[in-house]
């Protein structure tokens, strides 16, 4: 995997993740171009492009686009249902996820991230031991707040 | 947690300091440490391969891990592994099978389960490595088809990550040997996907189609009519999948739709990456199926004026060598050149239209060429047109320059134009020095009609002009610059290593000064942008552009200067240094300047020809006795063209060559035997001509093996001649082996494969081979009928790797064929294959190889396969084993030397190694070194020892070692980074065996 971009339908970067060393330049380039490219498709069309020389899985849930750029020979359906494995550790995270918890809670949606997918590759498929490893590192850092999630609900 | 950041993208540098923490990792209790460390080590290998070489085992106990999720880690090393290399793990396939086996069969804990289906994304990784390792592999694929067949029943559950499953095993399967059985199962698996009411489906199963198509045609003409509607389908990716399926499945009749749908998409389109994918494969499409000369026109019209500028500059080269060649006949040819020149005229007529830049090069050219075919239309009409292009602002002044070309051969057709003599005007006061300078030349051709027309003779672009590859008419010189000195010439990946050092050393002044007189500076790029378009894959266009242009300069400014003593000099430098440009045009100055002039200012110039050039010619002339009209024509040549394809006709004609060679040396080897010794001209080139030389004679073809015998005697004699001026000249590839016999110093091509005469069937080198150092003679691999068996030779500069094919049959095998495999580390001298005509029964033969390491590695694998008919074809598949030290030869210098190279590297590793007891001082470490390394001691001060050694062919290494309570300190320094790691880890090794 190339790259993973979180962005909502409004043209908004929300996250991104980058496997491979790539200049700030680019990356902003490569960002604007693909999701004009994404956000102009129908919610009908097939959800796998072929995008300069990359393959582009992405998936719409609720507001947010979830899109990852696969190399040539990758599964593409593997990786929609990649995206979909970590929108529902997500939800399980956070109980229900919503764009607000990503926002501001930006550092969870990494670490998770992080521990599912390392490298390019995915890392562990089992969510409970994803989650594990995030509540363990949770404890770790001892934060004076329970949990951020309160801050989100707010607004 | 930090195994996570090292994960990410990090610094090759930092690898080695870190390594062995996370080796150390891989032991930990907790499976989430090991699966992280495994990952990481992931990461390292592909940031720095060589780097990781030797835990190559414990990814095999990672593999074996209790915890699914370490093992699964594990997998991704290996996949790349495998992608790398097939051969090496041909082992493991069954371990894999077995884990696939107990993936489907649910043995995995509940936890890995997504939507009910057993680690859907492991079975994956699974699937593509297996698809991997079975790939053109029957033995293996057998082993895999059960799993294979188990989990495609296994996932029927409607669901997507089922299906992602399914397609994935539907390319495995399709990838593998086939099986009739899986492979019907995976056409039904299609079918379904095609046919689904799910857009994502739909997409897949049209991929899938489109790399199936080959195999099965049938399968696409089951599914047409979804085919059709897909076509229609609103998704721009979804009409681009299905007509990349229609691309492959195109033939004689159905190509004018397909490629008019192709044209609509590539109309709506605006993405770049997609126009340029599209147009290539149009312009493919047209230029083999044309159905007819209208049709193929206004498709390439169509190509280039909606692809613009954004098509690949193949894709206007072919389409103009096609024009120039034309088909068998002649007629049609012809028909073809009228309807090209008519389109564009009508084109041209558009006045306020704007083309793309290649499309109007194009059309200048073909206008220029044929526009005389089309008798109802005007030159001058042509000639006006193309002049108000001139004056567009649009037109790049690279298209000028076509333009002016243009011009140029159409007015050598015409006897007095108006336009020509306006375009002249205006031109010769233009900025553009580019256009000033063909301005003054179409002045200047246009008082001299009959010249013009010599120079530019209808239709000759596609006559080929004999190329002297070899630029043999240098010969002379170079032997005068080896005598005062100079540099040997060195192949071009020998030199790409020294290529700065050497900048330094050659001299350009002369030649910059002689250049300068003859043409204006600025001519320089002005010749090399039109035809820097053409050049290597379109010579007819450059010969004919580039032998006018040339000639007018030399008409211009007068022969003589640069046949003088001075303008050689460039000459020679092109030879050595080709890596400039402007050099290469220089050659071709002084070589296509000969071509267009009529012969008696040809003479002119043998007259003025410096003396030792005079010698060369005599001896050219004696060997052209009976081709003497042929002299002039071999000196002549587009030497840009020949520099480029040197490398590569040497090669494809090597076998062809080492006949004629030994032919002719058969018949000529009194007289020229001698000739030759007395020439210290560099080894390849003297080949090379020998070559082009000898392939003119029209020699018969006896038996190969009789030749030899006469053939090798002259070789041997020239070879050690050379040999003799070439050492003082080389400073780094002194003798390894004091006594090494010198016949078999220099790879030649000639030398290359040579068949044995009969030995008995234990085989044993040849006793020139048996003199150098060599390894023990193994079995490769046997069956019935043959049996393998490698001698690994480590002679001075290459690693002669010999294998001996024995016939245990009692019947002679006939067409036996041994090829190697093309392998990323290594590279061939030469061809990889090799044919034994004919192998008697019960004997062996034998056929050598000359290897070198292209890119560094410690170890790696050769494959190869010897092919054999008896009864029915067999294929015998074998692999080398080569490691690194197979190419490291100790280099000899002196401590000044090493002082001096030592400076002017920049890649160092330093690292500290424990000393046993058994070498604790360091004359025992550096004899260690020296006699398992092959590393050369320079010298030893106290307690510091320098040493060197390069690898093949000319990459040095130095090593500075001291020796500290205990520890030996070493430094390595090298051009090359991957060089110093790698031995870093043999000496490692080296010195913990000892």
């Amino acid at each position: 995997m190339r790259f993973m971009l979180l962005f909502s339908r409004q043209g908004k970067l929300r996250l991104q993740k980058w496997f491979l060393a790539t200049a700030d330049r680019d990356k902003k380039k490569l960002v604007r171009e693909l999701m004009q490219v994404v956000l102009a498709r129908k919610p009908k069309m097939c959800s796998f492009l072929e995008w300069r020389d990359l393959k582009v899985v992405y998936k719409r849930y609720a507001s947010l686009y979830f899109c990852c750029a696969i190399e040539g020979q990758d599964n593409e359906l593997i990786t929609l249902e990649l995206i979909h494995r970590y929108v529902e550790l997500l939800d399980k995270y956070f109980g229900s996820v919503c764009e607000l918890d990503i926002i501001f809670n930006f550092e969870k949606a990494y670490f998770i991230l992080d521990e599912f997918v390392m490298g390019g590759e995915i890392q562990d498929t089992s969510k409970k031991s994803v989650l594990k490893a995030i509540e363990q590192a949770d404890l770790l850092q001892e934060v004076r707040h329970p949990c951020g999630a309160s801050l989100g609900s707010t607004p | 947690m930090a195994l996570t950041i090292v994960s990410q993208i990090f610094p090759r540098e930092m690898i080695p300091a870190v390594l062995p923490l996370i080796e150390d990792k891989l032991q930990h209790s907790k499976e989430i440490i090991r699966r992280k460390a495994v990952q990481a080590l992931y990461k390292f290998y592909l940031i720095a391969p060589n780097q990781v070489q030797h835990i190559h085992d414990k990814f095999r106990k990672a593999l074996c891990d209790r915890d699914a999720g370490v093992m699964a880690a594990s997998l991704h090393i290996y996949l790349q592994m495998i992608k790398e290399s097939s051969s090496g793990y041909k082992d493991l396939t069954g371990s894999f099978v077995a884990i696939l086996k107990q993936v489907v069969g649910g043995k995995l804990p509940i936890d890995f389960n997504y939507h009910s289906v057993p680690a859907p994304w492991l079975q994956i990784q699974l699937l593509r490595i297996l698809r991997l390792l079975g790939k053109d592999d029957p033995r293996t694929s057998e082993l895999m088809y059960e799993v294979l067949d188990e989990s495609l029943r296994r996932a029927e559950i409607n669901h997507n990550i089922t299906y992602a499953i399914l397609s994935e095993c539907v390319q495995t399967i399709y990838t593998i040997y086939p099986n009739s059985e899986l492979l019907e199962k995976a056409a039904k698996c299609i079918g379904k996907f095609v046919l689904s009411p799910k857009i994502n489906l739909k997409y897949l199963g049209l991929k899938a189609l489109t790399y199936v198509i080959h195999q099965d045609p049938n399968l696409a003409l089951q599914h047409q009519m979804t085919i059709i509607e897909c076509l229609d389908h609103p998704d721009p990716i979804v009409k681009r999948e299905t007509l990349e399926l229609l691309y492959r499945i195109t033939n004689g009749q159905n190509v004018i739709v397909i490629v008019q749908k192709m044209l609509d998409y590539l109309k709506e389109s605006k993405e770049e990456y997609a126009i340029i994918n599209l147009v290539g494969k149009i312009a493919e499409l047209a230029e083999k199926y044309a159905p007819n000369n209208e049709w193929f026109i206004q498709t390439m019209n169509a190509v280039f004026s909606v692809g613009g500028d954004l098509v690949h500059t193949d894709i206007p080269n072919n389409f103009l060598r096609l024009l120039a060649e034309g088909f068998d006949d002649g007629k049609e040819d012809d028909k073809l050149r009228v309807y090209a020149v008519k389109s564009y005229l009508a084109l041209l007529e558009e006045d306020d239209a704007l083309y793309p830049q290649k499309f109007l090069q194009v059309m200048s050219w073909v206008l220029g060429e044929y526009s005389s075919l089309v008798t109802d239309v005007d030159p001058e009409v042509i000639l006006t047109k193309l002049h108000s292009l001139l004056r567009k602002t649009f037109v790049t002044s690279e298209t000028k320059v076509w333009i002016m070309a243009t011009v140029t051969k159409i007015a050598s057709r015409t006897s007095c134009s108006k336009a020509v003599d306006e375009i002249i005007q205006e031109f010769s006061n233009s900025l553009d020095t580019c256009m000033r300078q063909y301005a003054f030349e179409l002045k200047n051709l246009c008082k001299d009609k009959e010249l013009m027309k010599n120079l530019l003779p209808f239709d000759a672009s596609c006559s080929d002009m004999v190329v002297d590859a070899s630029l043999s008419f240098l010969d002379g010189f170079v032997a005068e610059g080896l005598g005062r000195g100079a540099a040997p010439y060195k192949p071009h990946h020998q030199r790409q290593e020294e290529k700065l050092s050497q900048e330094k050393a050659l001299n350009f002044e002369p030649y910059r000064l002689s250049f300068a007189s003859s043409v204006s500076s600025s001519g320089i790029t002005g010749r090399q942008s039109p035809t820097g378009l053409s050049v290597g894959s379109d010579t007819s266009v450059n010969s004919a552009e580039t032998g006018h242009k040339e000639t007018s300069t030399l008409k211009l400014e007068g022969v003589r200067k640069l046949w003088g003593k001075e303008g050689y000099l460039p000459k020679k430098e092109s030879k050595e240094g080709k890596e400039k440009e402007p050099q290469t045009a220089s050659c071709s100055t002084l070589s296509t300047g000969q071509v267009g002039d009529p012969p008696a200012l040809r003479f002119d110039q043998v007259a003025s020809i410096s003396e030792e050039d005079k010698e060369k010619q005599q001896l050219a002339s004696t060997l052209f006795i009976g081709l003497g009209s042929n002299a002039g024509v071999s000196l002549m040549g587009k030497a840009e063209t020949a520099t480029q394809k040197f490398k590569r006709r040497s090669k494809i004609n090597e076998i062809q060559h080492s006949e004629e060679v030994s032919d002719f040396r058969n018949s000529a080897a009194a007289d020229f035997g001698p000739l030759l010794d007395t020439r210290p001209i560099n080894m390849e080139d003297s080949e090379g001509s020998l070559h082009t030389r000898l392939r003119k004679a029209s020699l018969s073809s006896s038996d190969i093996v009789e030749d030899n015998l006469a053939f090798e005697m002259p070789q041997s004699l020239r070879k050690s001649g050379l040999e003799e001026r070439l050492s003082e000249n080389r400073l780094s590839q002194s003798s390894l082996f004091a006594d090494s016999n010198i016949e078999i110093f220099q790879p030649s091509p000639s030398a290359q494969c040579e068949s044995a005469s009969k030995t008995p069937l234990i085989p044993s080198l040849p006793e020139e081979l048996e003199e150098l150092t060599h390894s023990e003679i193994v079995q490769l691999c046997q069956s019935d009928a043959l049996a393998l068996y490698l001698c690994k030779v480590w002679t001075d500069d290459s690693l002669l790797l010999t294998v001996f094919v024995s016939n245990k049959t009692t019947a002679v095998l006939n067409a036996v064929n041994l090829v190697f495999e093309e392998a990323e580390h290594f590279q061939i001298l030469e061809s990889p294959s090799y044919q034994f005509p004919a192998i008697e029964a019960e004997s062996v033969e034998r056929c050598q190889k000359y290897v070198w390491m292209d890119k560094i590695c410690t170890q790696g694998v050769l494959s190869g396969s010897v092919n054999y008919q008896l009864e029915m074809e067999t294929r015998l598949d074998f692999s080398v084993t080569l490691s690194l030290m197979d190419f490291i030869r100790p280099m000899q210098m002196t401590t000044e030397d090493f002082g001096k190279l030592w400076l002017s590297l920049s890649n160092d590793v330093k690292q500290n190694i424990k000393m046993s007891s058994s070498q604790d001082t360091l004359s025992a470490a550096l004899n260690t070194l020296q006699q398992k390394l092959k590393l050369h001691i320079v010298d030893v001060i106290g307690n510091e020892g320098i040493l060197a050694c390069q690898l093949l062919p000319s990459v040095p290494c130095l090593l500075h070692c001291r020796t500290h309570s205990r520890m030996l300190a070493l430094w390595f320094r090298s051009p090359c980074s991957a060089l110093p790691d790698s031995l870093l880890y043999q000496c490692q090794k080296v010195m913990e065996e000892s």
